[in-house]
């Protein structure tokens, strides 16, 4: 059941508990319950909306930024990542192997306003070796989603 | 002038089906939300693409041996082994056609004689009578009950056996009903199949899209029918492979001795390109089949719970992609109720009388379509009802 709820709801975030309970063979209030439990145990992280802010025609920049630490004696990396994490301005951060520690995804207003958070904030917090910062120039695709997806359905609409 | 045309070909009328793509073609409205459409919406996956791709830049452009490649019908054999218990010598009892129409066709002209009767049961799929009759047989028509899902029942073949009958169509999962027939429901008919030495042509295009705790079962395997059933199966469905036009038949060497002649003048072999991409589909296609089934399954379920909100009868299909819902109820025939929803709500589906006068009073629902893309169709289907009561 739990299986069949993730599987459904992955790619279909707005689906009724009506639905849900059709398509896994439960009831509304299972469904309900189970979700609970799932967003309890933080199996379910959140409901996330994917935006294209540029059609909006919104001022927006995107960087990914690569951060060299100091791990701190018994506790590695988590402590730092804690501290960065807490910024609004990281979407996402990872550990990662390789030429640097963390890969960080920064939201800003403008490019100005992301170099201003590197150079003031990320830079400046105790253990931050060094930081590479990338802005990103166009998106393609996000999370499994093409950001212009131009495909239309070329079946033939009777077959 | 003399009459050009043939005139069994000349008697043969459109398809059910055309008709309606005619009227939705027409319309050329963008608004217009389709489930009509009898084949995936998931693109080919991409490593079988990627094989057709350096198939290609290879230079494998040439014929394959007529049959089809060697490595493929290996890889048909040993798919049909582990999928359905069916044992079949690649190298005489398999061969690769342009999908599974060419194998039906081939299969008729390899098997029946002029004026040899075909036992089709009706509702199914638009093709299978016009090439009884284009192969000089005689197609007998069998029609199938809501009230039996769909399943043809062993007094009903009986009744429609006569002297001259030769052959039995089955076509499950089937298109349009969705019905499936579960073993015992097989056994019933083997048993007459045998007792009356008739032969079974089984389309099983869509057999890997079963759904529920039991998977399909091929007549072929059942005892005594391996010598006198022709298996039909392809890699359009499973494998969302439509265009690529790849199919292939399966069944004991004498007969597919008769039949490689049929396809070895009419086609020579199916494209190249196409059956090394399938190749890869049959070795490494295993989880991609489960990802479709998966999400075609949600659909179902999703579909058959939303008919049941509206008060349309819908009988719980267990195959291939098509609920065939009853609309019976609402005072129009198959063919008005479909031209009038897409007129009023522009939403297209086929009129279950387009796949056999059986088909009349129901409609063919197609969810090779996106969730969301249900959900709005349904919708549009809810208002429409709600403005008839």
């Amino acid at each position: 059941m739990r299986q069949k709820l993730l599987s459904a709801i992955e790619n279909h975030a707005r689906i009724s508990a009506e639905d849900l309970a059709a398509i896994t063979c439960s009831t509304v209030p299972e469904i309900e319950k189970e979700l609970e439990k799932l967003e309890l145990e933080r199996i379910i992280c959140g409901y996330h909306t994917l935006i294209n802010w540029d059609k909006v025609g919104e001022e927006k920049a995107d960087a990914l930024i690569e951060v060299k630490v100091t791990p701190q004696k018994g506790v590695g990396f988590d402590q730092m990542a804690d501290k960065i994490c807490k910024y609004p301005e990281v979407t996402s951060m990872y550990l990662i192997s390789g030429s640097c520690d963390f890969v960080l995804f920064i939201e800003g207003k403008s490019m100005r306003e992301i170099a201003m958070f590197v150079s003031e904030e990320l830079s400046t917090i105790e253990g931050v070796l060094s930081t590479t910062t990338q802005f990103i120039l166009k998106k393609y695709k996000q999370d499994g989603f093409l950001v212009e997806n131009t495909a239309r359905d070329e079946r033939y609409a009777m077959s | 002038m003399r009459n050009p045309l043939n005139s069994y070909i000349e008697a043969i009328p459109p398809s059910g089906i055309r008709k309606f793509f005619d009227l939705v073609a027409e319309m050329n409205d963008p608004e217009v939300i389709s489930l009509g459409v009898g084949e995936p919406d998931f693109d080919t996956p991409w490593h079988i693409r990627k094989e057709g791709i350096d198939a290609l830049t290879k230079g494998k452009t040439f014929y394959t041996a007529n049959a089809g490649l060697m490595e493929l019908r290996k890889e048909i054999s040993l798919f049909m082994e582990r999928k359905y218990s069916l044992s079949y010598e690649p190298a005489s009892e398999i061969l690769v056609t342009v999908g599974g129409s060419e194998a039906i066709d081939a299969c008729f002209r390899a098997m029946l004689d002029r004026g040899d009767e075909i036992i089709i049961p009706e509702p199914c799929f638009v093709s299978y009578k016009p090439c009884a009759i284009m192969a000089g047989a005689v197609p007998v028509i069998v029609d199938l009950k809501p009230e039996n899902e769909f399943r043809l029942q062993p007094e009903e073949l009986e009744a429609a056996i006569t002297d001259r009958t030769k052959m039995v169509f089955l076509s499950y999962p089937n298109n349009p009903t969705g019905a499936i027939m579960e073993k015992e429901d097989l056994e019933k008919i083997a048993e007459v199949v045998i007792k009356h030495d008739l032969f079974v042509i089984s389309d099983e295009i869509y057999a890997e899209l079963t759904y529920g705790d039991r998977s399909f079962i091929s007549i072929a395997s059942l005892p005594g029918m391996r010598e006198r059933t022709v298996v039909v199966n392809g890699f359009s469905k499973a494998f969302a492979m439509t265009g690529w036009r790849l199919g292939y038949a399966a069944g004991p060497a004498v007969i597919m001795k008769q039949m490689m002649k049929v396809h070895q003048f009419a086609i020579m072999c199916s494209p190249t390109l196409s059956q090394y991409a399938a190749v890869s589909a049959l070795r490494y296609g295993e989880d991609d089949i489960r990802m479709m089934r998966d999400e075609y399954d949600r659909r179902r379920r999703f579909l058959l719970n939303r008919f049941e909100k509206m008060g349309i009868p819908c009988f719980e299909a267990k195959g291939a992609f098509y609920l065939f819902p009853c609309i019976s109820k609402f005072g129009m025939t198959s063919n008005e109720f479909a031209e009038a929803i897409l007129k009023e709500q522009k939403l297209a589906v086929v009129p279950g009388s387009a796949f056999g006068s059986s088909g009349e009073g129901f409609l063919r629902i197609s969810y090779a379509y996106s969730l969301k893309d249900l959900e709005k169709a349904t919708e549009r289907i809810r208002r429409f009802i709600s403005s008839r009561q």
